[in-house]
């Protein structure tokens, strides 16, 4: 057991400043436990949000040392020597102390064009394995909204916000646009309305997720690259012109009474 | 005003936590960006030294050997070295022969997703390193001109195909040593290996990978390309890693190629 320091930032929209506690550190512990000691102890007003404990809810996310970090996933033994910073996420604005407003996140989940089958057939939809696959590694999002939190695009240009979906919407969307029972093409919205060309891939979402998602390389790289394919390719387009003539005739044959 | 539309509503300018600085780190966040700019400047400096230099960028039948640097090949002008020239070639440019080709692997590296992270990191600050501020009053991203031009690295991939169909082309024909016939030599292998590390960062490439099979909505339909997709996957994994290593290794190929044909080493015969 030994005593650390933490800094921890308290206020809320009409200001604040950092607090220090000095308290006991066990074996093993997180930060999330060492903020609940100060609750328990000094500061039982101190604003949190946490969950689950584990890892699995998002909702602790705040900054720890300057980085956005999961409270409950952070140990105290991993990070340097000397005290602990602590502050809520900055991109979102302020409830109280720990506690950030993350609606920026659920409307930008309402502007997502979902998912657009094909009629079902007679045999009911089938999807097969590998296209199960592809999309399995965006579905561990946990929604903690650290990627949104250290994106440079909102976090350092607020007026961003209005236009631009973020890297948590870019796997949602790229998730929807490898799946192979969609007929919606976003790649228009995406460009236009999800700002992905905002987005200059430095890969910080990549970098804080806790979900070790490769948000960039898996999501948002292939995302540009469709919207390369619809807005700045003129080979794919003319491909696309040919296959779709051939396509109409194929389906003109399919039509033709047998001989 | 329908529910919807309400819903969607982004609401900006609410009071943020926290204190106003740029950063709160306090680890080493811009060792990184230190590395990148000397290497990356140290690679510009030495490139453009070589391309404006016109010398020594073949060792040719004089010295029993056949090897050409990447920065010179293929090598397009009437005024290219003996042996060194390609089946075409444009009479009377007055320039250095490097000056007509270069443009493709730059344009290349330039667009290349991983260097403009690097580039937009180090060079530019936008961000310097994750949690640290950028520098810019504001950000429109690859939205606008000239960076919306990224999006023709594509068109740089292909031309990248070709340049390595020729430097393998070269690695092939350094093999035959003119006078002495087919052996290997130390030069034959920084060839190869140069050869070899472009090509792993052009099938690494992310537009690789979607041109592959990423690009398919459903892996089933097309199993072809979905063997290719996974076949590229791997590598693109490691596409930092041949970005520096054909970097670096390429301007080593052209020392050494500067090297032998200046007559300053003998390139050694193995076998
Ligand atoms: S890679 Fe793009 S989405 Fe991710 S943090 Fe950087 S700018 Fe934001
Ligand atoms: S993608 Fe990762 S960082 Fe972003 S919200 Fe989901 S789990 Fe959190
Ligand atoms: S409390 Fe659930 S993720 Fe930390
Ligand atoms: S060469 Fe780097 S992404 Fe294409």
């Amino acid at each position: 057991m030994t005593d650390v320091t933490l800094r921890v930032w308290r206020g809320d929209a009409s200001g604040g400043d950092f607090e220090e506690y000095v308290t006991e550190q066990n074996e093993g512990e997180v930060v999330l436990d060492l903020i609940h000691r100060i609750q328990a102890t000094e500061a039982p007003d101190l604003a949190c949000r946490w969950n689950c404990k584990a890892g699995k809810c998002g909702s602790c996310a705040a900054e720890i040392n300057g980085k956005p970090r999961l409270l409950c996933m952070t140990r105290m033994d991993q990070l340097p020597e000397g005290p602990v910073t602590v502050t809520p996420m900055k991109t979102f604005p302020i409830i109280r102390d720990l506690v950030t407003d993350v609606s920026f996140n659920y409307r930008m989940a309402e502007k997502v064009p979902a998912l657009l089958p094909p009629p079902m057939p007679e045999e009911g939809y089938r999807m097969f394995q590998e296209d199960v696959e592809r999309g399995q590694e965006f579905r561990k999002c946990i929604e903690c909204f650290m990627c949104q939190d250290v994106c440079h695009v909102i976090r350092d240009h607020e007026e961003n916000k209005t236009n631009y979906a973020g890297p948590r919407f870019f796997i949602r969307y790229a998730e929807l646009e490898m799946h192979p029972l969609d007929t919606n093409d976003r790649r228009d919205f995406i460009r236009e309305e999800a700002g992905l060309g905002y987005c200059n891939i430095t890969k910080c979402c990549t970098e804080v997720c806790p979900e070790h998602i490769k948000i960039t390389d898996n999501a948002i790289i292939p995302l540009k690259e469709r919207v390369v394919d619809a807005h700045y390719d003129p080979v794919a387009w003319l491909g696309r012109k040919i296959r779709r003539k051939t396509k109409t005739k194929a389906a003109d044959a399919a039509v033709q009474p047998a001989p | 005003m329908s529910t919807t539309e309400r819903a969607t509503q982004v609401v900006l300018g609410g009071t943020r936590g926290g204190p106003d600085v740029p950063t709160l780190r306090t680890d080493r966040w811009w060792l990184q960006p230190v590395v990148t700019v000397s290497i990356l400047t140290a690679f510009v400096i030495y490139s453009t030294w070589s391309a404006f230099n016109p010398h020594n960028y073949y060792a040719g039948a004089a010295l029993g050997r056949d090897l050409i640097s990447p920065f010179y090949s293929p090598c397009l002008a009437s005024s290219c070295a003996a042996g060194s020239r390609a089946g075409f070639f444009l009479q009377g440019w007055p320039l250095s022969p490097a000056l007509l080709i270069l443009i493709f692997p730059l344009g290349f590296r330039l667009t290349c997703y991983y260097y403009r992270r690097s580039y937009y990191r180090a060079f530019w600050w936008s961000p310097p390193a994750c949690a640290v501020s950028d520098k810019h009053a504001t950000y429109s991203g690859e939205t606008r001109f000239p960076l919306i031009m990224q999006n023709a690295h594509r068109y740089f991939f292909y031309a990248g195909l070709v340049f390595n169909a020729l430097l393998t082309y070269d690695a092939i024909r350094a093999f035959h040593q003119p006078g002495i016939g087919w052996g290997v030599t130390v030069g034959t292998l920084v060839l190869t290996l140069n050869a070899t590390l472009l090509w792993l960062y052009s099938l690494s490439c992310h537009a690789c990978r979607h041109l592959c099979g990423g690009q398919v909505k459903s892996f089933k339909a097309a199993p072809i390309r979905y063997r290719l997709w996974k076949l590229v996957t791997p590598l693109n994994a490691r596409h930092m890693n041949f970005a520096w290593a054909s970097l670096i290794f390429v301007a080593l190929t052209d020392v050494y190629v500067r090297l032998v044909a200046s007559g300053a080493i003998t390139d050694l015969r193995l076998f």
